[in-house]
């Protein structure tokens, strides 16, 4: 027990769980964005031949799952638990995605952040023992979301400078106990979060009100492990675009842990070219990180040119409800310690 | 800033994000809102003018016909996708003539089609028109039993 748990937030993985599978399906506006290449599909229809949006995301979901299995040439019987969730109501992308799959499944919602909270409990089922493979995946999609927390997609309501814009896309890691024939990763350590809010009520401006959980959580995880950011090659937040994005760098200066500009980045700015795509404050959702993690940084990781990264997505744990109830936002994040397979890299 | 201020107190917070966060360009707003507003009443003025002069209507109804064919363009531009690009050009511009009015009526129609007629459409058709029409149908109420008192 001891040596798996450091300080207060922080646990420790002595195994080092190993990412050996990675996929990252996205939508026609994230495949023109800067990382389009890098995805492994881009679906040029929104509807990618289903009947509704959610069967679309649901599609997308399932897509990204076997494309997972298929790069590491893992069947879908050795798969022992699928962890995932995504932004809508009862999760029912994951939950339906899971019903075709028919594994072990643990549905889980943590807004946006689903993709840490995923992969930060699949590593402990295999660092503990009770699972050889444990598959986590999480997604979003433009539309989904829109009808769920917004205005239907044809009402002619202006954005806000602040708003971002929700990422179609679905994002698939595989954990596994042994390297497998390509390693792209090992899990070292997890910082759960602490629900954290500052009292932003403005649900057009999710970076502002996740900001305060990015930078609790990250202090936590420095304070714990007893290291600042110039341990880590890469600290790559979820969606917090570039309102939360520049908040983060504020809070933690002021914290007196101050990140550098180089070597922290935010997936919600690297998915889209904001100014000329007209995206605003930048992209968000369950997708985001999940696709632009698997799709972009995992293969660096693999190949060697981040030995030590933070992944760490942000969420924002609010409701229409709760929103026109008039609450604030709550707001969580959870950081993944990952390093490169690579000896000596 | 005090160090302390910023991660307990919301009011410290909130001035800080109001600083970083950008603020809606207010100029370009109103300018864009206002000639595409203003192409939309002369739009319905030359309809007006239209049914008036060459189909020789009454002038109630012309302006009728104005209101039905700007409400049908509307539909139509919804229906094909471009009225919600025209709308986060335009904002107000768009949504406060009779413009606005069809698109929050088409809008959700096509959304919730697909979980049925009845509890889709025809239950959400009024999501974002019905606060405009209870509140615009009240008020006008009220102001007409005003009038009334007054003139009495």
């Amino acid at each position: 027990m001891s040596n798996k748990r450091i300080g207060m937030q922080t646990i420790n993985l002595p195994s080092k769980p190993y990412i050996i599978g990675n996929a990252a399906i996205v939508g026609k506006k994230e495949g023109e964005g800067p990382l389009g290449e890098h995805f492994d599909k881009v679906i040029e229809d929104e509807m990618n031949g289903q009947e509704s949006f959610e069967l679309a995301e649901k599609s997308l979901y399932l897509e990204a799952i076997d494309t997972c299995l298929q790069k590491a040439g893992i069947q879908a019987d050795s798969i022992q638990f699928l962890l995932g969730g995504d932004l809508l109501n009862q999760i029912i992308t994951a939950s339906y995605a899971a019903r075709d799959l028919a594994v072990p499944f643990i549905g889980l919602y943590g807004a946006c952040s689903t993709m840490s909270e995923s992969l930060g409990l699949g590593s402990m089922l295999v660092d503990g023992g009770h699972a050889s493979h444990v598959l986590c995946a999480a997604s979003s999609h433009f539309c989904t979301a829109e009808r769920q927390y917004r205005f239907p997609l044809e009402f002619g309501s202006q954005r806000t400078p602040t708003a971002q814009w929700t990422v179609t896309g679905a994002g698939a890691t595989l954990i596994s106990s042994a390297p497998g024939r390509h390693p792209l990763a090992r899990v070292v350590q997890i910082s759960f979060g602490r629900v954290v809010d500052l009292g932003i009520k403005d649900a057009n401006n999710m970076g502002a009100a996740m900001a305060p959980a990015a930078a609790d959580t990250l202090c936590a995880l420095f304070r714990d492990t007893k290291t600042t950011a110039k341990d880590y090659d890469l600290i790559l937040t979820g969606d917090l675009g570039k309102v939360g994005h520049d908040l983060l760098l504020k809070l933690m200066q002021e914290h007196g842990m101050p990140l550098d500009d180089q070597h922290y980045t935010d997936c919600g700015l690297e998915i889209f070219d904001r100014e000329s795509q007209d995206m605003h404050a930048g992209g968000s959702g369950c997708g985001c990180s999940a696709a632009v993690f698997n799709g972009f940084y995992l293969p660096l990781m693999a190949q060697g040119k981040y030995r030590r990264l933070v992944l760490m997505a942000t969420g924002a744990l609010m409701s229409p409800t709760s929103s026109q109830q008039g609450e604030s936002i709550p707001s969580i994040a959870h950081a993944i310690v990952l390093e490169t397979p690579k000896e000596g890299a | 800033m005090n160090r302390k201020n910023i991660h307990s107190d919301p009011k410290a917070y909130q001035t800080l994000a109001d600083q970083v966060s950008p603020n809606s360009k207010m100029a370009q707003m109103l300018l864009r809102s206002f000639w595409v507003g203003g192409v939309i009443c002369v739009l319905g003025q030359g309809l007006t003018d239209i049914g008036r002069l060459v189909l020789k209507l009454p002038s109630s109804a012309a302006s009728t016909f104005a209101s039905i064919v700007l409400v049908f363009l509307t539909a139509l531009l919804t229906g094909i996708g471009i009225f919600d690009k025209i709308g986060q050009y335009a904002g107000a511009g768009s949504f406060v003539p009779i413009s606005g009015f069809a698109n929050a009526m088409v809008s959700p129609a096509l959304e919730f089609r697909r979980e049925g007629l009845v509890l889709g459409l025809a239950a959400k058709l009024f999501t974002i028109a019905g606060p405009v029409l209870v509140y615009g149908i009240g008020a006008s109420v009220i102001v007409g039993l005003l009038y009334a008192i007054i003139r009495w």
